[in-house]
């Protein structure tokens, strides 16, 4: 199994995302966290980017931080699957390795 | 009695890579990130160095800190290749984009551009970002 | 499985202290080992007993410090990050001359070859931090 990216940082104040989906292998998983779950809300002006990576790459985001942010899961783009903490810790279990870009 | 590092090493050996993505002095990851990568040269791993990003002006030519009231460590890069840590890599588009070619870095390395460097990480099995 | 965790970040600071603290216990729940939990660059932090949060908010030194003792963990300070920032024992302190001494319960301040060790040792490393 390829490797799980982490990205932790929102879209709009780094460009992690960007460096990140610019790294991934097709079959690569890609985890939004902590302030990166905002690249995971429809709508925005790197939605495209992000659902674009879905072709290639499973795309996951920790549900309670979402939550924690006032975001909808209604919001989020399609075809994101939303885990928990155990189920990030089954994320990492997994694929092979972890990379966390921060 | 044998210094540590030539002792053999025992154990695995396994394929580490450390990810620089930061500018040096405006923060303290890259100084930190190198204290790291030297003290783990003793483990007689397998490591590879990674500049992306804004990680590519940590090997700058040129840098002078008086001014700032800082220690100039950039030629700490140099000294790596004394601790077995050959494996340098820039990657070509953050080269690019920042209007620098590998003339204006202090150390020989490896230019990839972003697919060599992510099929290069996909093949480690520790990877350390700071 | 075995999971080494590296905490980059100082508590309250980022939301790194927490989400380590969470990914730690959901891993624990499932069954997986915790090899270590190192702590680097302002992560040192976390190991200081002098900090005093508001009473009606978590208190992250004490949740590290309970999770240790109820589980068994190793957190490990860097000494040289935590000499940087002041985090000490009191071995630390009498060597360096400080009138006191600041670890908090459960947390042991060593060399960065224990996070390199983690990496080797562990099947999975994973990194919180800003």
């Amino acid at each position: 199994m390829p490797m799980l990216h982490t990205i932790n940082k929102s879209p709009f104040e780094r460009r992690t995302l960007d460096s990140c989906l610019r790294h991934v292998v097709k079959g690569a998983g890609i985890l939004l966290l902590e302030d990166g779950v905002y690249a995971a809300v429809n709508g925005t002006i790197v939605a495209d980017k992000v659902k674009a990576a879905l072709s290639d790459n499973k795309v996951y985001v920790l549900g309670p931080d979402v939550e924690a942010r006032g975001l909808k899961k209604e919001n989020l783009i399609e075809g994101l699957e939303v885990v928990d903490y155990g189920g990030f810790v089954d994320l990492v279990t997994e694929y092979d390795k972890v990379q966390s870009w921060l | 009695m044998a210094e540590p590092w030539e002792e053999e090493a025992e154990g695995p050996v396994r394929k580490f890579m450390y990810v620089n993505r930061r500018a040096p002095y405006g923060t303290i990851y890259a100084l930190e990130s190198l204290e790291v990568v030297l003290i783990a040269a003793a483990f007689e791993q397998d490591v590879s160095l990674v500049f992306m990003d804004d990680g590519v002006y940590q090997i700058q030519k040129g840098q002078n800190t008086e001014g700032i009231g800082v220690k100039n460590f950039s030629p700490t890069y140099r000294a790596l290749e004394g601790y077995d840590v050959e494996k340098l890599y820039v990657e070509k588009e953050s080269l690019e984009s920042r209007g620098m070619t590998t003339d204006d870095l202090v150390v020989p390395v490896q230019v990839l551009d972003k697919g060599q460097l992510a099929a290069l990480m996909e093949e480690q099995e520790v990877i350390l970002s700071f | 499985m075995k999971l080494s965790i590296l905490v980059n970040e100082g508590p309250y600071q980022h939301q790194s202290a927490d989400s380590a603290i969470q990914f730690t216990k959901a891993a624990l729940d499932k069954g997986h080992e915790i090899f270590r939990v190192f702590f680097y660059h302002d992560g040192v932090n976390n190991g200081t007993r002098f900090a005093v949060p508001p009473q009606d908010d978590r208190n992250i030194t004490e949740q590290w410090s309970k999770l240790a003792q109820e589980h068994d963990l190793d957190l490990v300070v860097c000494i040289a990050a935590a000499q940087r920032r002041g985090i000490l024992d009191e071995n630390e302190a009498k060597r360096q001359g400080k009138d006191g001494n600041n670890i908090a319960p459960g947390f042991r301040i060593s060399g960065l070859g224990q996070l390199i060790e983690a990496g080797i040792q562990s099947e999975r490393l994973v990194i919180f931090g800003d």
